[in-house]
Parts: C-alpha cells; structure tokens; sequence
C-alpha cells in the first residue's frame, strides 16, 4: 500500500487562499506548530480558521502567529481573549469572529464530521447564542439547534503516525480526533512515522483511513525544548 | 487577609469529599489551595483531563500535557486524558459535582455575565470558552467574585446588563462580603464577612437580598 508519507509543502499545497480550515490543539499544546509555522511562511491567505480556542495567552505562538500574519479573515471558535492581536483585528474590522461554546463548537465538529445534520444542546439556550438559531422543546426542555460544521483542510497533531495513517495521541489529544473527521483533506502532524503494525491497534485514537497527509513535524526532542523555553519565558517553570 | 484569599477560603468549603469539580481561572483555581483537610476532590479540565495538579519545577514538565490555561500540569494516579467531545459530554452531561467560576455581574434570578465585555458596537470579547456549557452543565454553581467594582458599583445586581452566559444557573454567590444563596424567593443573605454588618452589605449590593433572621459570620 502506497505510503501516506509526504513532505510539509506536498501536504499544505490543498490550502489555497479563502479555505477553511481547522487546526486541532488547545492553546498551542498538541498543536501542529511545524505546519503553522510553514503556513506563515507560505503565506495563505483571506482563511477562515476553526479551532477550539484561540494562541497560547499572549500571543507569538502557534496559531497567534498565523493571525499576527494578518492571514485569517474569519475565526470561528470559543475564545480569542489570549490573542492580543485576534482582539485588535476583530475591533477594528479586519478579522470577523463567530463565537460558540466550546462544548457546542466540537459538537458541531463531530456532528460534521459523522454525518448529522447538527445536535441539539441546552448550552447558550437564553443567551445572544440563540440569534438567529431554531429552538426545539423536548420533554419540556428547550434545546438550541446547532448544525454541523466541516472544513476544506482539518491539520491535526498526533504523536505517532504509521504510513498507512493510524494515529496514537500522547497527553491531552484535545480537539484532533474529532477534527481528524470534519475536513475533506485531513493532515496529521507527528513527532514519529513508523511502519503499520508498530502502534497497537487498541492505541490508534484516528484510524487511518480518515486521514489523508501523514508529515513528519519538529519531533519529540524540539517539542520539548519548544516547550520548556516558551513555559519558562512566561515564568510557569523555573 | 486580602479579600481574592478571604473568598478562594470560603469557596474552599463548598468542595465535599469526591467532588468532581472544574474551576474557572483567578479565585477559583486559588480555592483549590485552601480545599479542607479530609477532603479530597478530582479536578477536570476542560481540555480534557481529570485528576491533575500544577507543575512547577523545571524537569517535570511534559509537553504534551497542560491544563486549560495551557500550565504544564502532571496526571495524578487515577488520573485519565481524553478528547474534547469527551470532556464536554462530562461537563454538560451532568458528571461534574460543582464549578467555581468568576462573572462580571451576577444577579437575584441566578443569571451569569462572565464572557463579553463591549468591545465595539455590537462586538463582544474575550468569549466564553467553555463556561456556558459548564454554568448549564455542572450540578451545583458557585460564583465568586468581588462585590462591587473599581468605581464601587455593586456586581450583584437586580438584573445582569451584560450578555448572559447563562439564565437561572447560579446556586450560590461568594464575595468579600458576603455569602448569598439563590433561592426561588430571591436573593438570600447566608453570611457575612468577618467584621461586615448585614447593613454594609445591603448598601453595597443592588440586588434585593432577602434577610431572614440573625445572620452568621463566614468561618474561614
């Protein structure tokens, strides 16, 4: 079987400017930063970009670094409070933001991504969340109507890869398994690509077949000096 | 004692042994300092992890686990990782004991404003992350803030005037001054701070707060 392997520009050339994507992470951990940072270089541009919450507090960092870039003209998420210049460009007209509970954003997600047509959910229900949003009344409850939500690219970050696609996640997987399925071109960021057979099947959290573009990111030794430095500058490791 | 300690001490006795409990960032996450000795709680993040602490030490680290404020954060035994799906399935499925969360305003009704601040007409920030699906979702509510505002406007209102997180979620309210229960009479004074007067309180609070008999100092 042909090898799912491929180099980061092969793999970020499905985006094309004005695409929507999802970027899988939670404020930068598990994030797939050698992708971010590749796309910055690349350039792309006029994005809506999906993620679960905003860059890492203060900025800099992982996706912050694509909306610094002035890239994304539209962020669908939960929050943008941690990205100084999201909240900058949001306030003066340049980035458009639609905000969903986060519960309700990967709901929408994994709606979008098992082929329903969106959920039902108490959340937001007496809140500016109802806007323009059907209400439904079962058993007496009221529920909001959310529909599905999908993307162009989804670019998700996992631990291990084998070629055929098969993902382990290490830690906190956050948002990738449930993107890994709500995109037409799905990318997975690993720190390791090895042979099928090598992650036990009762360890892969994506199956293969949902995933499109297997590359090779910073590695586990650049992860963590990635991580170290960025969690000592902001004084939360000394 | 300043008055984030004096209310993270007073949340602090709201945990019960085997809790499930999510804390909001500021006083909340504080009051896990102060939890009471015998009782012990599991903590979830919302980004998916139950039983977890806070890493400090330089070496311990692992980057591939963080809390919801992206601390480096280490699994406790018994702890789990898991995805957001199922983290929020948790949280708004009714599998966390309490939430300690902060607001901007609370009011009489337990309504909640704790995501949006104007920002320009019509546009609202930082968002709400997940504390809509928390305030819907958690069984048992608890609100801490401070009473009034940096101008002295009093945050416990008749009626919040920032857009909701949540309407009628809110059990009980914990500030510097006073502890308040939300019942379905109204606002009910519980208790007050340590030297506070049942008067004090009143003149700081817009809210209508029900009195019913002597009411007794919190025990910090």
């Amino acid at each position: 079987m042909k090898s799912k392997e491929v180099s980061l520009d092969a793999a970020l050339s499905h985006i094309k400017d004005g695409m929507t994507i999802m970027i899988g992470g939670f404020l930068g951990l598990n994030e797939p930063l050698a992708a971010i940072d590749r796309l910055v270089k690349l350039g792309v541009k006029d994005l809506t970009l999906i993620t679960a919450v905003n860059a890492y507090p203060g900025g800099g960092f992982g996706i912050g670094k694509l909306i610094e870039n002035h890239q994304v003209k539209k962020y669908i998420g939960s929050h943008i409070g941690t990205c100084p210049a999201a909240v900058e460009q949001y306030k003066n007209g340049e980035l458009e933001v639609e905000f969903y509970p986060q519960g309700t954003l990967i709901e929408k997600i994994r709606a979008g991504g098992a082929g329903l047509g969106g959920i039902l959910t108490p959340t937001g229900v007496g809140t500016l969340m109802e806007e323009g949003k059907q209400k439904v009344t079962i058993d007496g409850k009221v529920y909001l109507v959310e529909t599905a939500l999908r993307a162009d690219v989804a670019i998700i970050r996992g631990y291990k890869a084998d070629k055929m696609g098969n993902i382990l996640y290490r830690g906190t997987p956050n948002s990738n398994p449930i993107m890994a399925l709500a995109a037409d071109y799905v990318i997975a960021e690993v720190d390791y690509v090895v042979e099928p057979g090598e992650i036990e099947p009762d360890r892969v959290g994506t199956p293969g077949i949902l995933v499109d573009a297997v590359v090779k990111g910073y590695g586990e030794e650049k992860t963590r000096e990635i991580f170290r430095e960025l969690w000592i500058k902001n004084k939360k490791l000394a | 004692m300043d008055a984030r300690e004096l209310i993270a001490r007073r949340a602090a006795q709201e945990f019960k042994d085997g809790y499930v409990v999510n804390l909001g960032f500021g006083i909340p996450v504080l009051a896990a300092s102060y939890i009471p000795e015998g009782v012990e709680v599991i903590l979830q993040a919302e980004n998916g992890i139950l039983n977890f602490e806070a890493v400090t030490r330089l070496g311990e680290e692992d980057p591939y686990i963080a809390d919801a404020a992206c601390q480096p954060t280490r699994i406790l035994p018994g702890g789990s990782t898991f995805d957001l799906a199922m983290s929020f399935a948790i949280i708004r499925g009714g599998h966390v004991d309490a939430t300690i969360l902060g607001a901007l305003e609370v009011d009489q009704e337990g309504n909640i404003a704790n995501w949006a601040l104007p920002l320009s007409p019509g546009k609202w920030s930082p968002g709400m992350g997940g504390a809509m699906d928390l305030l819907v979702g958690a069984k048992r509510v608890i609100c801490t803030l401070q009473h009034t505002d940096k101008k002295g406007r009093s945050k416990i209102l008749k009626k919040c005037t920032l857009p909701l997180s949540a309407a009628k979620v809110v059990d009980l309210i914990i500030t510097e001054l006073a502890v308040m229960e939300v019942t379905p009479e109204g606002l009910v004074l519980k208790e007050v701070a340590p030297g506070v007067s049942v008067d004090q309180v009143k003149a700081a609070t817009e809210a209508d707060l029900i009195v019913k008999g002597p009411v007794p100092e919190m025990r910090l």
